[in-house]
This record gives structure tokens, C-alpha cells and sequence, in this order.
């Protein structure tokens, strides 16, 4: 069934079709519609889960831990100031192996006060042990959300599915939405390996002292290695089952090409405009999306990005004191490799800040003229 | 619980949670937020109670409880009985969020409130929890606590849960019944337990029960429940006893004047009337309800 869907009520029947039992969530634009819908979908039985309506994000996250642990699929959405106000939990979910899957709407974080497209709140977490997926449009963010919940019940970590604030949370578009018996089949009921069971009287989350806690942290590490390719397999099943593919990465025009740019989110719909113009000029420019951001897939950028000269990264982000983070990524993706491109650094587009295909060509150009990067950020964009 | 807990002797907090456990049975799962409880209990891979627990962070002994209890319903078991434990600190400081707002929804859980009236576990800081003048750490001598004890009961009755009530571990009897009365219950039920500290309070470890018998005893932890936040009963009539008795006994005290131990008394008559009041009000609301 096709329908005009906001990337927020995309969101909505993800969780639905994925028949997810416990929500918890605190309302934040832009993520608002998000727990709107999702409060309708409960309440007209759409959905049959239990949806606790806490008093903050810190207890939202808090709640879903909870109740993983004791054996619900569980999920929460949120953004900015309140995946902020998270963070101690979101450690702990994934310290704790739980499953779940959460919706972050990109946000810049304050002060001032900004509600507007950002990638530094999702980013700032990249530390905390949640695989992290980004998405370009909304039938992605539908589709994400299903997979999202293969790939953490598989690998038993935490998934972030982002996407960007208004360009996608609040615009309509055309979405496929799948039947329910279809997605049923794709994703089976949650049955966790461990849970805590009120028969059995064990103790979970307590004090470890240090003769097991490297282990517990290697283990989470080995599972995140084997996100990737758990990834790339849930999304081709994905596809054979719904004849849609993302890939963790996805190459565009990138052969032959002198230049790639990297993108990440919706930047990405309109890099492809741009590039496509330039490449009828004859500039040779390609693109790579990068759309899952931890575990970052550094041996599949490397294979795309292997012999080409030149590198610009497009950040939505600043890591103040060192610059874009995606660009921080690529450069130590190549640091130990005998030919590596050079990389160009460059930051736009925050805090909702129009990303318009002359602020993208503007790019292209400073990577395309230059031999190598005059500075390690270039901000695109200022103002006077 | 088993024998081989990890608690200091003489704690109050062990023998709270065996009553506890005892009242509630084998269908109950623990939500232990930071406290002493969460070393009390044991380390992985150990546990020393024999119903589940789950640790959680310090200020989500409520909201934990709110997901499980969610979990557990989304299953159809109605039957488990959902028990956070947790101290003063993560009730009446960090965790008071979280719980008022599983309060305000009345989720259905029993919240059990181990006060030993300051952070214990990291050697004796003060709390909302921590009595008028009394000596910790942080509120060494010359910068004595100079605010009262935080009422979380009337905190919680300002929720309208169904269920409030006070206990203290030298009176095993009274806990059981208002555990018992509390599992018979829906929605939030909270149980504000007094339990000594040895350590904090500056007391012998075979002191516990003698001095908790003697806040009872003083009025200055009174006995009692409301229910829905305005029915209050008076669950034990205390001697009276002089609080000078209680306050001398305990080295957290020593540094008292008697000008302060007779204003700690007038505190404590007043509080004491006041609540005399909330129960005579809420017999009288009773009879007409019940003529009506």
C-alpha cells in the first residue's frame, strides 16, 4: 500500500509493523508526531503494546531497559536535548546486550535554543555501544526501522536509527507501506536468548569487578564487528523479500570518478542532483553515502574509495577542537594504508542551515582545485 | 535471601529485605537502583536473594519498575509482583523524578523505601533524608544540617496512590501486614522503612533494633498509612518517650546542645500533631462516606 507519509509517521509504522510490545517516550520536536501517532495506533488497537508515558527521556530509555530485559521488544524516539539527557542509559543498554531500537530526529543542541537539522546530538553518542543507521528518506526510514530490529535481536546491541530534522521528520512523501504478514515473516516474534524471568533467580546488571569486565567489553566489541556484516545480510534479505536494498554504504557515480564526496542523510538526495549536473559538464565527481555510522564499515569505504585521489566529507557537525566527525572517520579509516586520498574536511548546514546544491558545488569545487586540503575544516557557508 | 550477604553488621537493611521477601513470596522480581542494597545483594556472578533482581541505574528504581511491570503485562503475567528497593538517596534525591512520575500514573509496583537517612554506601553524606542537625560527612560539625527531613510521605499522598505507609525494621510485624496489605493492592503502592546505619548513625551493631525501637517509640518515625492520599491510620501507638533518649544514643547526635534536643522535641510534637490531625480528619471523612 502507498501512502504520503512524513518521515515521523514513517517511524510510526515501522514500530507498528515490527509489533513492538513495550514503547516508552518523551514528547521533543521534531520528534513529537512520532509518539503522537504512536499513542493513536495504541489507543485505536493498531497496535497492541504498552506505551508508559514518562515524565522524561532519561526514564524513557530507563523503562525500555527494563522491559528488553524481561523479554518485550521494545522501543523510544526522541532528539537532541533529550537523546542528551539519555546518555547515562543509553551506556547502559548497551553494556546490558538489549535490543533495542530507537529513533533519533537530528537536532541541534542549545544553547540558543535550535530545533532545526544537526547531526551533533546522534553523533555526540558515538561512544555509547548503539549502532548507529542514517537515513536518506522516508521510505529508508520505514524500511530501517524493520531491519533495525533484526540486526539488534541478532547481534544483541542497541540501534539508533537517525534521520534529519523537517527534511525528513516533517516532509511527505510517497511510501511503500509493507503488509503486515509480509513483515511478520521477515521478523519473528522477539525471543531473547537471556531475559529475566520471575521463575529464574538470577541477578543481572550487578557489580563487576575488574576479573570479568574487559571481557564483557571485548564481547561487545566482537558483536559490534559482526554488525556489519549482519547488517549487509539483513538488508539483502530485506531486499529479496521486499525489492528494496540500502546497503550500509552506497556508492554513486563513484567509478572513473576524480573526486567522492561523502554524505550522510538527506544532504545525500541532493548531492546526487549536483553530481548528476556536473557529471553532464564533464566533471567527474562521485558519491558515497555512508549510512551506518557505528560499527563504522571502514573495510567497504575503503574498497570504494580505493584509489581515488581526493576525498571531501560533508559534516553536519562539528567535533569542536578537531573538526567534521565523519571526515575524522574517513581519515583514520585510511591512516595505516599505503595509498590514501587526501581529505577534505567540511562543515555546513548547522543548526539547520539550508544545504542548497550551490553550497554542495561549492564543495566539490574547494576538493577539486585544490591538491590537497588548505585547512583541516572548511566552513561552507558563513557569514560575513 | 540467602546466608552470605555482603552487608556491614548490625545493618537494618538485610533484615528489611528478608521481611520483605518473606511477606511478598517467590512470584516477586527486585529492582535494585544504587544503594547499599546493590552491594548488599552480591556481585556477579552471585546473588544472594532467591527471586530475580535487576540493577539499574541510581535515579530509575521507579521507571525500571514501570517497564518491567509493562513487560510483564504485554506476557499475561499478572501474578508477579514487581519490588523496587531502593535507599534515600535514590528515593528522596535522585531518583524523586522517575518516582513521581510512576506515582502520577499509578504504575503498578510496590516501592520500598530502605531510609538509613544519608548516602551510606559511599561513608555517610547527607540526603533530603538526612534528620535536622544531624552530623554527616558533608554536614560535618559547624555546618550541621540545618533543614528537616524532606516528608516524602506527604509527597506520595500528594500523588493519590492507593497505597502510603511508614515501617521500621524493629516492628517485623506491622512491615509484613502493610506488605501483605500492599500486595493485595494495584498501582503504586510505596513503603517509606527505616532501617539504621551502625556506621552512620555512630551506634553499636547490636544497637539497630534498640534504636529503631526508640524513633518509633519518641514519635519521631510514626506508624501509619494513608490510603489514596487522605484516608491516614495510626498503625502503632508509640510511649511517648522523651526524643532526648533517641538523639543520645546515637553519635550523629553527640554534638547536640539540650537547647537543640528540646527544639528537636517541639519539631517532632508538632509533626506528631499535625498527623494526629490527618487521622482524626480522615476518621471523620471515613464515618460520612460511610453514612452516605
Amino acid at each position: 500500500m502507498k501512502r504520503v507519509l512524513s518521515g515521523n509517521k514513517a517511524v510510526a509504522y515501522g514500530v507498528m509493523l515490527s509489533r513492538v510490545q513495550v514503547i516508552s517516550a518523551y514528547p521533543i520536536t521534531p520528534q513529537t508526531t512520532i509518539v503522537e501517532e504512536l499513542s493513536r495506533f495504541c489507543a485505536e488497537g493498531e497496535l497492541e503494546a504498552k506505551f508508559i508515558k514518562v515524565e522524561s527521556e532519561h526514564s524513557a530509555m530507563a523503562s525500555i531497559i527494563a522491559s528488553s530485559l524481561t523479554g518485550s521488544r521494545s522501543f523510544t524516539a526522541t532528539s537532541s536535548q533529550g537523546l542528551a539527557l539519555m546518555h547515562e542509559m543509553l551506556h547502559w543498554a548497551a553494556g546490558g546486550r538489549l535490543p533495542l531500537v530507537m529513533v533519533n530526529v537530528n537536532r541541534a543542541l542549545g544553547p540558543g535554543w535550535n530545533i532545526w537539522m544537526d547531526q551533533s546530538d546522534s553523533l555526540s553518542q558515538r561512544d555509547t555501544g548503539w549502532i548507529q543507521l542514517y537515513c536518506e528518506d522516508n521510505q529508508e526510514v520505514l524500511d530501517t526501522i524493520i531491519q533495525a530490529f533484526k540486526i539488534a535481536e541478532r547481534v544483541y546491541l542497541p540501534v539508533m536509527v537517525v534521520l534529519d530534522a523537517f527534511f525528513l521528520s516533517h516532509t511527505s512523501e510517497i511510501v511503500e507501506i509493507p503488509h503486515r504478514e509480509e513483515v511478520d515473516r521477515f521478523l519473528p516474534r522477539f525471543e531473547p536468548e537471556y531475559r529475566v524471568h520471575p521463575k529464574k533467580p538470577q541477578a543481572y546488571f550487578g557489580m563487576v569487578s575488574p576479573d570479568y569486565f574487559m571481557e564483557f567489553r571485548y564481547k561487545m566489541q566482537r558483536g559490534m564487528e559482526e554488525t556489519v556484516e549482519v547488517a549487509r545480510s539483513v538488508d539483502e534479505e530485506f531486499g529479496r523479500q521486499f525489492g528494496r536494498t540500502y546497503g550500509i554504504v552506497e556508492p554513486y557515480r563513484c567509478e572513473d570518478a576524480d573526486v567522492v564526496m561523502v554524505t550522510s542523510g538527506t544532504v545525500t538526495s541532493t548531492s546526487r542532483v549536483v553530481i548528476d549536473r556536473l557529471w553532464e559538464d564533464g566533471i567527474k565527481v562521485g558519491l558515497l553515502k555512508v549510512k551506518m555510522f557505528r560499527p563504522f564499515p571502514m573495510e567497504e569505504i575503503k574498497r570504494v574509495l580505493k584509489g581515488v585521489e581526493k576525498v571531501g566529507v560533508i559534516d553536519r557537525n562539528i567535533s569542536f577542537g578537531h573538526g567534521g566527525i565523519f571526515a575524522q572517520e574517513i581519515r583514520s579509516t585510511f591512516c595505516n594504508e599505503d595509498k590514501r586520498p587526501m581529505v577534505f574536511g567540511f562543515v555546513m548546514g548547522l543548526g539547520g542551515r539550508d544545504v542548497t546544491p550551490e553550497t554542495i558545488e561549492e564543495a566539490i569545487h574547494v576538493t577539486l582545485e585544490n591538491s590537497r586540503p588548505k585547512e583541516e575544516t572548511h566552513w561552507i557557508g558563513l557569514k560575513g | 535471601m540467602d546466608p552470605g550477604h555482603l552487608a556491614c553488621s548490625g545493618c537494618g537493611s538485610p533484615l528489611g529485605l528478608r521481611l520483605a521477601l518473606k511477606a511478598l513470596g517467590e512470584k516477586t522480581m527486585v529492582v535494585i537502583p544504587a544503594s547499599c542494597a546493590s552491594i548488599i545483594v552480591g556481585p556477579f556472578p552471585y546473588s544472594a536473594l532467591k527471586v530475580p533482581i535487576v540493577h539499574v541505574a541510581f535515579e530509575t528504581a521507579a521507571c525500571s519498575a514501570s517497564g518491567i511491570r509493562a513487560s510483564l503485562d504485554m506476557q499475561g503475567d499478572e501474578e508477579t509482583t514487581v519490588v523496587a528497593w531502593a535507599g534515600d538517596g535514590g528515593t528522596f534525591d535522585i531518583g524523586i523524578q522517575a518516582l513521581s512520575g510512576a506515582a502520577e500514573r499509578n504504575d503498578d509496583f510496590i516501592y520500598i523505601c530502605s531510609d538509613n537517612e544519608a548516602y551510606m554506601n559511599t561513608g555517610i553524606q547527607r540526603s533530603s533524608a538526612t534528620p535536622y542537625l544531624a552530623w554527616t560527612t558533608t554536614t560535618p560539625i559547624g555546618n550541621l544540617k540545618e533543614r528537616p527531613k524532606k516528608d516524602i510521605m506527604a509527597i506520595m499522598a500528594g500523588h493519590h496512590i492507593p497505597y502510603a505507609a511508614t515501617a521500621c525494621v524493629a516492628y517485623p510485624e506491622d512491615f509484613i501486614r502493610k506488605l501483605k496489605k500492599a500486595k493485595d493492592m494495584k498501582g503504586t503502592r510505596f513503603i517509606h522503612l527505616l532501617s539504621p546505619c551502625p556506621p552512620g548513625w555512630r551506634i553499636a551493631s547490636d544497637e539497630t533494633i534498640k534504636v529503631a525501637r526508640l524513633a518509633v517509640e519518641t514519635k519521631v518515625f510514626p506508624l501509619y498509612e494513608i490510603e489514596h492520599g487522605e484516608i491516614y491510620i495510626l498503625t502503632y501507638q508509640p510511649r511517648g518517650t522523651p526524643v532526648k533518649e533517641y538523639l543520645s544514643q546515637q553519635g550523629r547526635f553527640r554534638q547536640l546542645t539540650d537547647e537543640q534536643m528540646t527544639t528537636i522535641q517541639e519539631n517532632v510534637d508538632r509533626e506528631w500533631n499535625r498527623l494526629m490531625g490527618q487521622c482524626e480528619g480522615a476518621a471523620r471523612r471515613g464515618v460520612s462516606r460511610l453514612a452516605q
